[in-house]
């Protein structure tokens, strides 16, 4: 139950302080975002400088660099994801405990990115996993990561309801918080998306110009 | 390190080992490739022990084209002329001269086999591999020839020019040469 905001400040005036579990919950989880230590590509070297004294990531909480998914809460997925890397990917998400966020750092992540025509390169990681936070640029600066660590925090902020029927899916005990792995097929990765995260884009092209034609 | 080398005592031991103008290369008979190889490493004079390259090329079947009368072009592609190269760059760290490049090829674009030159210079085991991957050119003796940059289920060879890519073209805003032309075929 919320606690009315008049009351809330009438009370702290007389030298009481009143809130929700939800807020101590959600504070004590915004600050301290725990990353996976794990970089793929050029992205990785601005998420190290990001931790590092310039930037300085330990500000926000979250400078905490964990070599073992079962400690982290975040995966920065950082780098171009080859389809030969995109199984192992998937299997750590699967191994972080809930809850767990994901931020895709630079193009490749995003879409492929310069290497989108190619053969061996994955087409964004949002095919197999769920994403929170995207962040563009190639690679994108470290103030573009403390932005997306922010925009986190936020949408952990907002996650008000814990209980009943619209408590987060990780409180749900029937839910698996399983993806499944893609596998290593003879010419692509089997099956090369997961339906229940990702849908193929359809827009119809030339519409609009051929009518400004006539 | 380009210092140019004087190979005429080289080609009078190989003459089957022809001289390629224009690109500056031994074409190599396969079954002498490993004797070359061991030659040029050992030779007093060449002492070529460094292998820094080994690179694989293809080349399609040839394309004949020809106008009639009226001017129309027509192309025919002449069957079992395209075949796959390997090509190999040697330097002399001793005596501090080359590179000679030396290239040998395939008979046919199916079932291609090269001697393999890792029993010679080990630089080439890695290299050997990835030409295996990326083209399907085995070379013959590689004490482990395995896929090194796609996984061990992977069945095509991407390299090769007539590969044909997994249909999984999605959107494009600026499409251009040959993305355009996947984007007009999935109508997007």
């Amino acid at each position: 139950m919320a606690v009315d905001d008049s009351l809330k400040s009438e009370l702290q005036k007389a030298g009481v302080f009143v809130t929700t579990l939800e807020w101590i919950y959600n504070r004590s989880r915004r600050d301290s975002i725990w990353p996976l230590q794990f970089g793929l590509a050029c992205c990785a070297i601005e998420m190290i400088a990001t931790a590092c004294s310039r930037f300085d990531l330990a500000r926000f909480g979250a400078e905490v660099f964990r070599p073992s998914p079962r400690q982290a809460d975040l995966i920065i997925v950082s780098g171009t994801v080859t389809k030969k890397m995109a199984p192992q990917v998937v299997r750590l998400y699967n191994q972080m405990p809930e809850p767990k966020y994901v931020i895709t750092m630079g193009a490749c992540s995003i879409s492929g990115g310069p290497f989108k025509q190619g053969y061996n390169v994955l087409k964004g990681i949002d095919r197999y996993i769920p994403v929170d936070v995207h962040i563009p640029g190639c690679p994108p600066r470290p103030e573009a990561l403390l932005n997306a660590i922010m925009y986190l925090q936020r949408k952990i902020d907002r996650q008000t309801t814990l209980t009943g029927s619209e408590k987060p899916r990780w409180y749900d005990q029937n839910d698996t918080a399983e993806w499944p792995v893609p596998e290593f097929g003879a010419h692509d990765l089997v099956p090369p998306y997961n339906p229940q995260v990702w849908k193929p884009e359809r827009i119809e092209r030339g519409v609009g110009q051929q009518e400004a034609k006539h | 390190m380009e210092k140019p080398v004087d190979l005429s005592r080289f080609q009078q031991k190989f003459p089957k080992a022809v001289f390629d103008e224009p690109t500056k290369s031994f074409v190599v008979p396969p079954e002498q490739l490993v004797d070359v190889m061991k030659f040029l490493r050992d030779d007093s004079e060449y002492r070529f022990d460094y292998c820094s390259n080994v690179a694989g090329v293809d080349y399609l079947d040839k394309v004949e084209k020809t106008k009639d009368v009226a001017g129309n072009e027509t192309s025919k592609t002449i069957p079992n002329t395209g075949y796959l190269e390997a090509v190999y760059h040697l330097y002399s760290v001793e005596k501090k001269h080359g590179p000679v490049a030396l290239r040998c090829q395939t008979k046919g674009r199916t079932n291609v086999v090269l001697p393999s030159i890792t029993p010679v210079f080990r630089s080439a085991e890695f290299q050997e591999r990835e030409i295996f991957d990326l083209y399907g050119i085995r070379f013959e003796g590689h004490p482990d020839l395995r896929r090194i940059l796609m996984w061990d289920e992977f069945k095509d060879f991407p390299m090769r020019k007539d590969y044909v890519e997994p249909d999984d073209f999605e959107w494009e805003p600026t499409p251009h040469d040959d993305v355009l032309e996947r984007a007009k075929e999935h109508n997007r």
